[in-house]
């Protein structure tokens, strides 16, 4: 392992380097974090790898411990123990933060800069200057079709283009490794759209990402792999498939609305082993016909069928079916 | 619907605790100073020091100098402060006490002339004689006049002996003189006058006034060695002491773009980049100090332009006084936005410390007129030091190397609050 130990580090030292010793070391490395605050373990033991050019998403709820993690991997949080490397370099060092590009989930933004000016500052602060820094800065504005408003003032800009700029100032100084952090919170589907294109964009260059998102369909759209976060541990990892297949196997889902007396349906629906979720009642089948004798079931109970559907199961699925919670409780 | 919105309102103000404390420490805490400063507390009233050169060493002029002596409101001072505890300074010369003065160690300076004592009472104008003469540092126009007011009083009360006998001259002069039993009756009643002085400076008791004692008793001429050429008001005063204070309003609001960008997000991303929280501490510094040198170079030129206070002349004095000032204000705003969580806090607190230090500082008015205690209060606020210094440049017309005092305090103040700042800064760079 090229990992460094930073387990109670104090605040102000950083971990000494440590150069990589294989020829491709890992992008990413985290090995059994864990972050408290007070009384609170936000991380608790997260173990997890990205590998070049992969997208892995993190998929949680709010307060899941997504961001905590990934504010202990650019240094803005200082874990209590684990492991951490960029590239081989421990987390902190000089190394790891040039190559780590974060886009926070706040628009962290000069409200009273233009979108050039911005980017200006941010490459600056990482070291970029002269044609360098011009360069990186069209490329930047390309990248988030914000070239027609590179004169504009942030405070100006839509809520889509201020999170397309807040994220070119995430890679301002084109890291190898970008995290985002919810970078669709709050945007309109169109704005959504040209942020996956962006994103696509990236991947397309070889960028390892990782990706947070309370989102099962970005998760399922974007990542390779996907890390369920939940009470500051991960809950499974793997491919969509792979979670699905490990959680339902060939197994599919039943959704189904009842008419009647809600006491008499909740009673119903836990008697053949399903959830009320919002009203609905989800059941798993390993078989489609078993569909029509729940239904006659149903009848029989007296409860009036309003409308019955049958799912694959999806990363939510999976999410409930681990949890027992939602994912956007 | 009037009652829930004043119930949404206390609810919030309640939740704003600074805002809640400030709405009334503000007030108290004004109140309080403004009643120290102006309160009748007579036994802090300021004394005025006043520099006294005795060239005569006669009789007449030690019996005014004992009156000056026993005036409560004086502090007479016939020798520099030693610094030495084995070897006491020499007293005043005529020249030191003018220089003196003009550094602003005194307002006022009497010199007696020598022959004072041979026609010491002038009676209604009589300038035959030597004249006493009354330095005076225009920057305080009271004190020179309570000196000169205070200084017939004393001729009056203190040498009655010397006007009797001044009384026989002029009698002997222009009536014809006295018979010999005329004359041994006033020697006689001449002796007891002496005796009745040396008894009252024996016991130390200041006679009662009996009057303003501005009857002319004795010749004195009054001249401003510090303004004779100045265009007679404050200008520099003023500039320098608001200029101050709206500097610190300022450079505390400037300061407060930290708490913005920590709200917003900013502060983590670029610490997350190559600047570390000193580096970004110290840039905010360096603008905030250019930003306020700035401020003072615009406001001196506006002086220089609409109230003819002489800036080419001082340009020296005024860039060493400016950069001083500029710094220590710039560091005292990035330590009240470090201490603070909020905007709203920074609001309340800096208002509360900004007037306070500006009251007591002399922004608002010369410390000069305060309580003694009120004075060295001031000496702990940024406004005193950098008013002192500009005074001294503009006012005084002291060279740059006059102004280390102020300066050292202002450039130590600064690295002072600074570094204080930067260590309360720690709890923005880690979670």
């Amino acid at each position: 392992m090229n990992d460094q130990l930073i387990a109670a580090a104090p605040a102000q030292s950083s971990p000494p380097a440590l150069k990589p010793q294989s020829p491709e070391p890992i992008p990413l490395s985290v090995d059994s974090l864990l972050k408290r605050f007070g009384q609170v373990t936000a991380v608790d033991g997260i173990s997890l790898t990205l590998n070049g050019g992969e997208c892995l998403g993190l998929l949680g709820p709010n307060g899941a411990g997504k961001s905590t993690l990934i504010r202990c991997i650019v240094g803005r949080a200082i874990a209590d123990a684990g492991r951490l490397s960029v590239f081989g370099f421990a987390a902190g060092t000089s190394e790891a933060r040039e190559a780590l590009g974060w886009v926070p989930q706040e628009l962290a933004l000069y409200p009273r800069l233009t979108c050039s000016e911005n980017l200006g500052a941010f490459g600056r602060y990482h070291g970029l200057s002269g044609s360098k820094l011009a360069q990186s800065v069209a490329w930047c504005l390309e990248w988030a079709a914000l070239q027609d408003r590179a004169g504009d003032l942030v405070k100006n800009l839509s809520g889509g283009m201020k999170r397309r700029l807040n994220m070119a100032a995430g890679i301002i100084h084109r890291p190898r490794v970008v995290l985002l952090d919810e970078p669709t919170v709050g945007v309109d589907p169109q704005s959504r759209n040209r942020i996956f294109e962006m994103i696509e964009a990236l991947r397309a260059e070889g960028t390892a990402i990782i990706y947070t998102t309370h989102y099962m369909e970005e998760a399922e759209r974007l990542c390779d792999r996907v890390a369920i976060i939940d009470h500051g541990r991960i809950v499974a990892q793997g491919t969509n498939r792979e979670l699905i297949q490990n959680s339902f196997a060939s197994r599919s889902q039943v959704l189904a609305r009842f008419a009647g007396p809600a006491d008499e349906i909740a009673a119903w629906v836990e008697r053949h082993k399903g959830r009320l979720v919002d009203g609905v009642a989800e059941f798993t089948i390993e078989q489609s016909t078993q569909i029509a004798s729940l239904l006659d079931d149903a009848a029989k109970a007296g409860l009036e069928l309003v409308d019955v559907s049958l799912r694959r199961p999806n990363l939510e699925s999976v999410f409930l079916h681990l949890t027992g919670r939602e994912l956007r409780d | 619907m009037i009652i829930p919105i004043v119930r949404t309102a206390l609810m919030a103000l309640r939740r704003d605790r600074p805002a809640l404390a400030m709405s009334f420490v503000l007030p108290i805490a004004f109140f309080s100073i403004f009643a120290a400063i102006f309160g009748g507390q007579h036994n802090s009233t300021a004394k005025i020091k006043v520099i006294l050169v005795d060239q005569d060493r006669s009789r007449a002029s030690l019996e005014l100098t004992k009156g000056l002596e026993r005036e409560a409101s004086l502090v007479i001072a016939t020798r520099p402060p030693s610094k030495d505890k084995a070897a006491a300074p020499p007293d005043y010369t005529a020249a030191t006490a003018e220089a003196a003065v003009k550094s602003g160690d005194a307002p006022v300076a009497l010199i007696i002339p020598a022959g004072f004592g041979q026609n010491p009472i002038s009676f209604g104008g009589n300038q035959n004689g030597p004249t006493i003469q009354l330095l005076s540092d225009t920057s305080d126009m009271i004190a020179p006049q309570m000196v000169g007011g205070l200084l017939q009083k004393a001729a009056m009360t203190a040498m009655p002996a010397a006007m009797a006998e001044q009384g026989m001259k002029y009698t002997d002069q222009y009536i014809g003189g006295f018979t010999p039993e005329q004359r041994k009756e006033m020697d006689a009643n001449l002796s007891y006058l002496r005796n009745l002085e040396t008894k009252d400076s024996g016991n130390g008791a200041a006679p009662a006034s009996s009057g303003s004692g501005s009857g002319g008793l004795v010749a004195v001429k009054v001249r401003s060695v510090v303004g004779e050429n100045k265009n007679g008001n404050m200008i520099s005063f003023y500039a320098a002491g608001i200029g101050v204070m709206f500097l610190l309003f300022t450079a505390s609001n400037s300061a407060g773009a930290l708490l913005e960008e920590a709200e917003s997000g900013t502060l983590d991303r670029v610490l997350s980049s190559r600047v570390t929280m000193t580096t970004l501490l110290a840039g905010k510094l360096a603008f905030n100090t250019m930003l306020a040198f700035a401020q003072l170079v615009v406001m001196f030129l506006w002086a220089q332009a609409f109230f003819k206070l002489d800036l080419f002349t001082h340009i020296p004095g005024f860039v060493v006084m400016a950069f001083c000032t500029a710094f220590a204000v710039a560091a005292f705003g990035m330590l009240l936005a470090s201490i603070c969580h909020t905007r709203a806090q920074l609001g309340a607190l800096s208002t509360l410390v900004i007037l306070t230090m500006s009251a007591i500082g002399g922004s608002m008015f010369p410390r000069f007129f305060m309580p003694a205690a009120m004075q060295k209060a001031g000496l702990f606020t940024i406004n005193a030091w950098a008013i002192d210094g500009f005074t001294k440049v503009f006012w005084r017309d002291l060279p740059v190397s006059e102004l280390w005092p102020q300066v050292g305090v202002l450039l130590a103040v600064g690295i002072a609050l600074f570094l204080i700042a930067r260590r309360i800064a720690r709890r923005w760079e880690y979670a």
